[in-house]
């Protein structure tokens, strides 16, 4: 009895996730329809007649787009890790004065509406005369990962046991010594799994990109979709092509490094 | 910062809880301690503060695209913040923005809980299954609304062929002003119920086993079960769910913005998009009240954000 009750709950689950993830089928359905079937009432529920006359479009128009976001997503990743690595190091292991009060300071900072931020960056970058450029996104997005990075590598490296620091001491290593031969090789999941989601935030930005970088020449996936939207509406299976391209980091998140998310996820939970 | 919306928070929960606890170490240097937090220090002061003094004294002040440049707007005080509560729009956004919140956070919770409680049962894929439903969380909010929109559109929209197929008739999903903002609000559900789906289900693993057996043995039913056992224990991470629901939801606006920008007219217009239309959303930007609008907003984020950060270290001290 406890195995068809198991297998109907499998039957039930297949069933949610299938309905749960039907706008993305749907994505995928209409990034392979034919532009003469697109107005076609009822649509075609599968791709039978499937064209890549999207993808093709994608190559043709947001290649440059794709390239640019790039470079922001990797960008974000070697901004929040280098911030936010060693801050935690010391407030984990160093019990720096006042650490408690930063550790408010972040968690608060991950609260400010984006739209706030973009106002603020806007004047200031304009002032700067950085406004539209691609890099300057890198510091606005990275506002997204940095407090999310200290206290997800805060968490992980207050388990790492102080032994292991005890020893590296005693052989003589200074405190630099310390986080960059003992703490950093150990935090490789935490390095990981912030590298992770600074790259997907950085990636996925519309808010900054639209305020900051709306009349630059290097624009990222984002407003390439945006910009496709407003200009083609009639040539949805272009527009949902590119949507399909601009979710592959999402989906290689979740396939190659789902274990990488569960194990900042259960950093902090391990308890000594 | 729409993302930010998603980060996964279980592990913050625990933050408060690894930090106690532990017996004293030999202390360094406090000069070195603070070496390694200059960067981030420096980094919140320059990308943290000062963006939000800036925009403060964007408020405060006559700023045109002329003046930003020269810096020489006049400090006219609070007329801004008066110019937008006289504004005929804010009375709509701010019952938008309530509506959005309140509504999208009771079906994320809804859904997220009764789908935690369906996983917490293990069974053959549930992980795997599990995992799936992540998706809408990890996709940029672009590729999500577009979707929805296309999804959602009038004529040709897969929503409309399944209501004409139960023999509804076409609901114009984006373009009426009665049912733009239900259309955001679906969209907005979806992305967030794996968030909830996520921490509700750590909670449930966190209740142990035997309790479901004691009350199994004591002969409740599944719904007894949920009402008196399961609901009561899952309190603490129910409310930090929903407080946290609640800063992320207020802020949402890429999601509306790409689907509606809004409208049509005012009629789903929420502080947030109010505040972008304002500063970037026309030829013609009003940066101050644009900016007014953004101070009332991260007042109501900050507020239900104190309350949150309180009720995690009551939490962290039982």
């Amino acid at each position: 009895m406890n195995a068809t009750r198991s297998t109907s709950r499998t039957v039930i689950g297949i069933v949610l996730t299938a309905l749960m993830l039907f706008p993305v089928y749907w994505m995928v359905n209409v990034s392979l329809m034919r532009t003469g079937d697109m107005r076609r009432d009822p649509p075609y529920l599968f791709p039978l007649h499937p064209t890549f006359s999207g993808y093709r479009a994608v190559l043709r128009d947001q290649l440059p787009y794709l390239g640019t976001s790039l470079a922001i997503g990797i960008g974000t990743v070697a901004l929040t890790l280098a911030v936010s690595a060693p801050a935690a190091y010391s407030l984990a292991k160093l019990r720096p004065t006042g650490g408690k009060s930063l550790t408010f300071i972040l968690l608060m900072a991950q609260m400010i509406p984006g739209i706030i931020m973009a106002m603020g960056f806007y004047s200031i970058f304009l002032n700067v005369g950085i406004i539209n450029t691609w890099w300057g996104l890198i510091i606005a997005d990275s506002t997204l990962a940095v407090p999310f990075g200290v206290l997800i590598f805060t968490a992980f490296m207050s388990g790492i046991p102080d032994e292991l620091m005890q020893a590296a001491k005693l052989d003589g290593a200074g405190s630099w010594r310390t986080f960059t031969s003992i703490v950093l090789p150990v935090s490789r999941n935490p390095v990981v799994t912030v590298s992770l989601f600074a790259f997907l935030w950085g990636w996925s930005d519309f808010i900054f990109a639209s305020t900051l970088n709306s009349g630059g020449s290097m624009q990222p996936i984002t407003l390439g979709i945006y910009k496709y939207i407003g200009n083609n509406n009639q040539e949805w299976n272009s527009i949902m092509a590119t949507a399909v391209v601009a979710s592959i980091p999402a989906a290689f998140l979740l396939v190659v490094a789902q274990r990488y998310v569960a194990a900042g996820v259960t950093a902090g939970a391990v308890k000594d | 910062m729409s993302n930010t919306r998603t980060a996964p928070l279980a592990p913050r929960v625990e933050t408060q809880v690894s930090a106690r606890g532990r017996r004293p170490r030999p202390r360094l240097p406090r000069l070195v301690a603070w070496a390694y937090l200059v960067p981030v220090v420096v980094y919140l002061i320059a990308f943290y503060a000062y963006p939000l003094y800036r925009n403060l004294e964007l408020s405060l002040r006559d700023y045109t695209v002329r003046s930003f440049v020269s810096g020489d707007a006049p400090f006219i005080g609070l007329d801004n913040f008066r110019e937008v509560f006289a504004d005929p729009t804010f009375g709509p956004a701010v019952i938008h923005t309530a509506i959005f919140t309140i509504v999208s956070i009771a079906f994320q919770y809804g859904i997220g809980l009764a789908l935690a409680v369906f996983f917490n049962n293990n069974f053959r894929l549930s992980s795997t299954l599990r995992a799936l439903f992540l998706v809408p969380w990890l996709l940029p909010m672009i590729v999500s609304a577009s979707t929805w929109s296309w999804m959602l559109n009038s004529d040709s929209g897969v929503v409309n062929t399944a209501l004409n197929a139960f023999g509804l008739p076409d609901i114009n999903w984006l373009t009426s002003p009665t049912w733009s903002l239900v259309a955001v609000i679906i969209a907005n559900v979806w992305i967030g119920i794996p968030f909830n789906l996520v921490i509700l289900y750590s909670g449930l693993q966190n209740i142990p086993d035997n309790l479901f057996e004691a009350a199994s043995l004591d002969g409740a039913s599944g719904w007894q079960t949920f009402r008196h056992v399961t609901l009561p224990l899952l309190k603490p991470v129910s409310a930090i769910t929903l407080l946290l629901g609640f800063v992320y939801t207020l802020k949402v606006f890429d999601i509306i913005w790409i689907m509606t920008r809004g409208g049509p007219g005012t009629s789903s217009t929420t502080l947030s998009t109010w505040s972008y239309q304002l500063g970037f959303g026309s030829l013609l930007p009003h940066f101050g009240p644009g900016a007014a609008v953004g101070n009332l907003l991260i007042v109501v984020a900050l507020a239900f954000g104190l309350l949150y950060i309180r009720f995690q270290r009551v939490e962290a001290d039982r």
